[in-house]
Parts: structure tokens; sequence; C-alpha cells
């Protein structure tokens, strides 16, 4: 028996995968092709891919070309499994500074959900579920090794990928550690802290790798301030911090509020990754809800700089270049985090450097990356009532009635948001914007009359009414108009995920049926599916051996499509 | 019985859906019964929180801190007349036993008025104490205790229910009694708003409503129509049950078969985008008092 398990265990290390893969930072600044080495694919954050072999006369052939299932956990194994028949499975390498019996099972309540952008380099992929990180053959979605996290805990809500340096990669976990793993075995170079776990942030971002900086962003259930930070790749060490509010008496925005406690406890974090612009060095991401989210103490009286606002920081300074605020002293915990897109567009016969962004609070913007100066602001969802027009600078103006209040306010959209993280796509082919849309509305209710009260989100209460429907939407960058919805049928509501466009004339989405789903998208006519069950991420792309893949998660599963 | 139930729970479904990185919001349903600090629970349970000290310690550390602290920090430790929240407090945040807070206490802080206070080490380990003996949340149910939501004009509702409501219920005949069979009036407005959505108000989710389910009517290429409740509608299939309890299943191919959805709630639906909040709290105010 002994003798047995030796061989076996010596074959095990036979079958250690060769990964030689590395990345060099240089490759991120090329547009998206083959690979898919950061986040969104590329820096623009288009989720536009130039590979063409599915396009739209041959989508109708789309095939399965393999499907593995992943087991969150400390003894999980997964993925590919079955076809060995001895009953080994890949290495499984655990870390962490927790006792281990909290994410035990493999996750929160709700089991292995991959929300996650996976990374493609070369012939293998890299993603990751809260405390869990895996390596997997793009060939055929069988394992080489999974890494898990013991937690010490903090909110399990997603982890948004990992970040690629070299032959590194980068994970966020909850409870506030961003820890370097070898991409070729899975094993820990380090970890190190980069929030206070005990002022409740949690850490969901996918960290971006821009030359030698890890660009990490945090999350936070308290009133604690919002930040993004650079990070050593070699190392780990902090190269930089910039907060999204005012933490000091004379900082710039103080003046946005009401006194200096509540700026410094303001909110605005920074839990999705945004785009990089190379010829400006500038890094252009959106920040969360102030804190409290739902009250208006005294100390919130003012605009609240910098949450809820599109922001440029220099990525060797740290410093930031400009800001534009999308929800100016937001009630709403309507987050701008929403990726933005970066494109060059003509506008007026002038050829613009811009930042493309649908907000969460159901308005649409085209920026200046240069400057921030707002070039067209619309409102993207027909039944938004929070504001009451816009202000000189095309800002949506809050109606104050439109607060959470002791009797009741009617407000659209509800919490979910007109859109939210899912990402967004922009094809230069087109010239179009898409976004997943929900057009519903909540009763929101004030709980806590106490100005001094509410801290986070708490100090309401918000019961969902119905939807008028949700979308899949697209709009023309130049002028903020619809170009065309595409109504999911129903009574129900729901957003959709996220989405990729291609140079097939292709755009891939979910909708609210459980479908992948390809569209024209010229028009949003529905070209192909397949019933996956509700799909947990944004579609992908890559080129292998010649084939161009659809690369999917629906729940604890990941899906690879290509052409028979 | 069973259908209504199942509209009422896809709804509550639907709206915990959303996908967002806020959490999910606590049920309020059965929570408010809890006093003193409690309330946690849920995801916040996953962070850190304070280790407790006994009885006695606490109650001495709540007497130091109502003559030395809660006049500026206030007696619930939320801020008070000049003094900043301290329960967010990274200072409290981070400290155990009064070690990171005695040097504030000592010293005070000059630029922002806060005096020194003159406590001993022991004196301020029992303060810490206190401090510590509040649960540390976004969310604490116990503080939810607003007054009452009935805020409307009766008689306004009682008009606006003729004119605009009075076409298809009565309060004589379908919302006959209406106005006792909430135990929170919240849950009524909820359900006037959208009858079978909504959750919330204390007391658990509201009577069941009697709302019809969703219907579709499936006409096929030879004419012949297939009706039942509606199961799951994409644009590639239409599911649904018919009277006698058959399930039935359509691929859609754009157009065909023509699939016609009737939605009951959809006269509720178009009122969204026309109510006023002052028409839903006077329809409120009025249904209220039918008993």
């Amino acid at each position: 028996m002994k003798s047995l398990k030796n061989l076996l265990l010596a074959s095990s290390f036979c079958l250690l995968p060769a990964v030689a893969q590395t990345l060099d930072p240089s490759a991120l600044l090329k547009p998206l092709g083959d690979d898919w080495p950061t986040y969104s694919g590329d820096y623009t954050s288009s989720r536009y891919s130039r590979l063409s072999q599915i396009n739209q006369s041959n989508v109708k052939h789309l095939t399965l070309a393999w499907a593995s299932r992943f087991t969150a956990g400390p003894g999980a194994g997964g993925g590919g499994r079955g076809g060995r028949g001895f009953g080994f499975g890949p290495p499984v390498i655990i870390g962490g500074e927790g006792a281990g019996d909290t994410n035990a099972a493999g996750g929160f309540g709700g089991g292995t959900s991959i929300k996650a952008s996976v990374l493609k380099v070369e012939d293998t992929l890299y993603f990751s579920t809260p405390d869990n990180a895996w390596a997997v053959d793009a060939r055929d979605g069988h394992e080489l090794w999974h890494y898990f996290w013991k937690t010490r805990g903090g909110t399990h809500i997603g982890n948004r990928g990992l970040g690629m340096w070299h032959n590194w990669l980068y994970m966020e976990t909850p409870d506030d550690y961003l820890v370097c793993l070898d991409a070729r075995t899975g094993k820990e170079k380090w970890h190190v802290e980069i929030a206070d776990f005990n002022l409740q942030y949690f850490s969901t971002m996918a960290p971006i790798v821009v030359g030698n900086h890890i660009l990490v962003g945090t999350g936070d259930d308290l009133d604690e301030p919002g930040f993004l930070q650079a990070r050593d790749p070699e190392t780990g060490a902090l190269q930089w911090k910039w907060y999204s509010v005012p933490l000091k008496k004379g900082e710039k925005g103080m003046e946005s509020w009401g006194d200096v406690d509540t700026a410094s406890h303001g909110g605005g974090n920074v839990w999705i990754p945004g785009a990089y612009d190379p010829e400006t060095h500038l890094y252009i991401f959106g920040t969360g809800n102030p804190s409290p989210a739902y009250t208006n103490p005294p100390g919130r009286n003012g605009d609240n700089l910098y949450t809820c606002s599109i922001v440029a920081v220099n990525v060797d300074t740290g410093k930031m270049q400009w800001y534009y605020q999308t929800s100016p002293h937001d009630t709403h915990d309507s987050d701008s985090t929403e990726t933005p897109v970066l494109t060059d567009i003509q506008v007026n016969g002038r050829s613009r450097k811009v930042v493309l962004h649908a907000s969460r609070n159901g308005y649409y913007f085209t920026l200046d990356r240069l400057t921030g100066e707002r070039i067209v602001s619309s409102q993207f969802s027909d039944s938004v009532n929070w504001a009451k027009g816009f202000n000189e600078k095309g800002q949506p103006v809050r109606n104050p009635l439109k607060d959470s209040t002791v009797a009741g306010s009617l407000v659209s959209p509800n919490n979910g948001g007109a859109t939210n993280w899912p990402p967004p796509a922009y094809s230069p082919d087109t010239g179009l914007f898409y976004v997943q849309q929900n057009d519903a509305y909540a009763m929101y209710y004030l709980t806590e009359t106490d100005p001094r009260g509410a801290m986070g989100l708490g100090g309401k209460e918000e019961d969902g009414v119905g939807t008028l429907g949700s979308y899949l939407t697209a709009i023309d960058p130049k002028t903020g108009k619809i170009a065309w919805r595409h109504r999911y049928p129903g009574t129900g509501g729901g957003l959709g995920p996220g989405l990729l466009t291609t140079a097939g004339k292709l755009l891939f989405g979910g909708d609210m049926g459980g479908n992948l789903v390809a569209y024209d998208p010229a028009n949003g006519k529905p070209l192909w599916h397949s019933h996956l069950g509700q799909v947990s991420n944004a579609p992908q792309t890559y080129s292998l051996d010649g084939h161009q893949y659809l690369l999917v998660a629906a729940g604890d599963t990941l899906y690879s499509f290509t052409l028979e | 019985m069973v259908r209504s139930k199942r509209v009422f729970t896809a709804l509550c479904v639907l709206a915990l859906s959303i996908q967002a990185q806020t959490p999910p919001p606590q049920p309020a349903g059965g929570r408010g019964g809890r006093g003193g600090g409690g309330g946690g629970g849920g995801f916040a349970a996953s962070y850190p929180q304070h280790e407790q000290a006994d009885e006695s310690t606490i109650e001495r550390g709540r007497a130091l801190y109502g003559v030395n602290c809660a006049f500026c920090h206030g007696s619930d430790i939320r801020g008070g007349e000049g003094g900043p929240n301290l329960m967010r407090s990274q200072v409290v945040l981070n400290d155990k036993k009064g070690e990171t807070i005695a040097p504030v206490v000592q010293n005070g802080r000059p630029d922002a008025g806060m005096p020194k206070i003159n406590l001993t080490m022991t004196q301020i380990a029992d303060v810490a104490a206190f401090l510590h003996s509040f649960r540390v949340s976004g969310y604490d149910a116990s503080r939810n205790r607003p007054p009452s939501i009935l805020v409307g004009d009766a008689k306004a509702g009682e008009s606006y229910f003729r004119s605009k409501c009075a076409s298809c219920h009565s309060v004589t005949g379908d919302l006959k009694g209406i106005g006792a069979k909430f135990e929170d009036p919240k849950q009524l407005q909820n359900f006037i708003v959208m009858p079978g959505g909504g959750r919330g108000g204390f007391g658990g989710p509201g009577p069941q409503s009697n709302v019809p389910p969703a219907t579709v009517t499936v006409t096929l290429a030879n004419n012949q129509k297939v009706e039942g409740r509606l199961g799951r509608v994409d644009d590639f299939i239409v599911t649904l049950t018919q009277a006698d309890g058959t399930p039935r299943t359509f691929r859609r191919d754009g157009d065909s078969p023509k699939v016609e959805i009737h939605d009951p709630l959809a006269a509720h639906r178009n009122l969204l985008r026309v109510y006023t909040d002052d028409d839903i709290h006077n329809l409120t105010s009025y249904l209220v008092t039918v008993k």
C-alpha cells in the first residue's frame, strides 16, 4: 500500500505543470489580443477584442471545448477531475492568518461563485474567488494548482480577479491582505496587510499592474476613509496611498464637507479596477459612496469630495490630476466605481481623448481624459427620479425629497443601481458603449432619525417594489443618446452580467434567463446562445493554438467555447 | 394560496439578487426586539469585535464616561456636542484595554479642542471596557425605531383612491378590512405600491397577498393557443404551467410562436412613474383606516 502511495506521489510530481508563463508589464500596453493579462483585458477597459475567428457568420457553430467545475476550500481538488482514475488531485497550497475554521466550507453561504475576470497568459488561466486562487490549463480546463487562504473574516461578497507581474500573481483577501503567489506553482512568496481589519475594511478588487506598481483598492463596512494604494511588486512595500476624502483641516476637498471628523470617515471606497492611460501615466477610476451612505448629518453638508467621482491619479506619484463627481452629495449608495472606458472619438469634428462611464445612479458621462472636463452627460435609465436635472457642469442635482424619509420615498434606481460593477464594453467598430441596465424602484425609509446615529450603510430600510424592466443598452458616447435597447422579456428585473465585444462583430453577455448570448452589436439582435445558468462574470475571449475561445463563468464552473 | 406565495417568493428573490458591493440588507422583520448594543450579526459578525469585560467593570466605565466624556461624545458614544463618534474612531477600534485611548485622554487634543482629562490608567481601562461593550457595526437594528410613517392626509388619500384606484379596487370588496391585515403601516404602504412586493416593517413580512400570478398565452403556428402561469421567459424559451398542472416549454425563434404575457401588476408598475410620495403617504393614511 505504501509503495503504491509513493508511486502515485511520484507520478503526481511528474504531472506537475511545467508552467513557465511570465508576463512582462509592457505586454499590458498592447490592445487586447491572444491573451487576457489584466482585469479588463487591456488598459482601455473597453473589453473589445481584435480576435475575429469567431464572428457573425460562424457564431452559430460555437461548441463547448470544455467545462470545469471548482470547489473553494482547503481540501478541494477539482476542475477536470474524472479523467484520471487515481483519486489524487492537483496541489492545494494553504496560507492565511486565520484559524482556518471560518471558511473551510469554501465560502460564506453561497458556495463557489466566480465573479472574477480570468487572466489568460500563454496557455494558462488564473482566477479567484474570495480566499481562493486557481491556475488552470487553457486547453482543457484541468486544474494545475489551487491556493486557499485561511481567513480572519470580513465581507466575502466576491473577488474580482488577480493581477500578474512577470511570474508573480497578486490576490486581495477579504481580511485585507495582498498575497503574492508564484504563478508556476501557486506557492506563496509573501503577504502584506493592506488595510486595518479592525476598522472593518474588506478587500475584493483585482490588483492592477502598471509598470512596477501594483494598484490595490479596498471596501469598508463602517465609516472609514477609502483609498487607493500602490505596492512594490517584489516586496509588497507601500509606494503611495491616495485617499478619496480629505483627512485634515486645510486639505483640498475639505470645503465640500461640514466638518473634519465626518470627512475623514467619509468613505469613497475604491473596489473596482479602473483604466490606465500610458500617455499621461494617469490611472482613471471611480470612487464609492460617501459614508454614512443614507443620512445627512451636518458633517456631510456639501458635495463630499471625492466620493462618487471619476478620478485620475498619476501612477508614479499617487497625486490626483483631476476629478469629476458624478453624484454630488450622494444619499443612495450610488458608487461611481463602474469601470470607466478610455478611447478616442470625434466630437463636433474634433478628435477627443475621452473617458466613458455609466454610473450606478442612472447617468452616463463622456469626459475629457486629460482634464476631466465633461463633454456629454445624459440620463440612460428612464425611471431614475432621485435627481432634478443637471447643473452647469452636467452633474445630476440631487432632489433632497428623494432621500430616505421616515414616511418613505419611492426612488429609482433601487440599491442595486441602474447599473453596477458588471463591466461595460465599447466597440470602436460601432462607436457604441454597451451597458446593462435595470429600471427598478424601491421604497427608502429612514430608520435612524438621530443625525449622529447612522454609520456605514445603516440608518435606512429599503424595500424593493418592482421594476419597469431590464435591458442591454447601447449608448452613443458622442451624444449620450440611446442607440438601441434590448429588453429582457418577462416581468422580473435584475441586472445582467458584464459584457465583451469583438472585431467579429459580436457582443457577448448574459440574460435574465441564465443564457450566455451573442448579440449583434449594431442592433442588439440575439445571434447565438447557450443556457448555462446565471452567468456570473463578464465573458472573455482568448486565442490558443490558432483557435479562438469564448470563456465565461456561471457559478462554480468555467465554460470555454470554440468553433467546431 | 400556493400561487400567491410563489409570486411573493419570486419578488423577494428579485429584490435580493442585487449585484453590488453593498452587502444585502439585513432582514428587518423580527429584529426589532433587541435592546442594548445588539443588532449585529449577519456579515458584520465576521469582523473583529472587542473582548467583553465583566459587568461591574463596564458599569464603572459607564459612570466615569457619563461624568467625563458623554457631554462631548454622546451617551451612546456616537458623538455629541463637538466631540466625534467614538464607535468608529480608529483609536478606539484598535484599542484593547485602554492602552491606545490613554494618551489621548491624558494629553488631550488641544488642536481639536479636547482638554486633558484627569483619569488614572485603571479608570481609563474601565472607560475602555464601557466603549468596547458596544457592538461595532454600520447596522444596528436596535436603533431602527422610527416614529410612525403615517404622515399623510387620509381625506386626500380617500379622494385619490376614488379617482385612481376604484376602477380596479373597492374597500368593501377586494380591499375589505385591508387596514387591519398589516401589523406595520410600512407593510401596508409597500403593499399598496406593489402588492406582493416589498418586504420590511417590523413584525414579519405581512399577510400573503392574493395577487394572481403572471400568465402567458402562446399561439402556435397552427393557431392553437396554450395558456398558463408564466414560468421562465427569455429570448429563446418560454415555460408555463397549464391550469391542470401540466408544465409546457416552447422554443422561441424571434416572433414565432407568438408570446403574450399578461402581467396582473402592470397597472401598478405603470403607476411607479406617476405616483408622488404624497399620493402614496395619503393613500396609506386612508387605507390604514379601512378596518
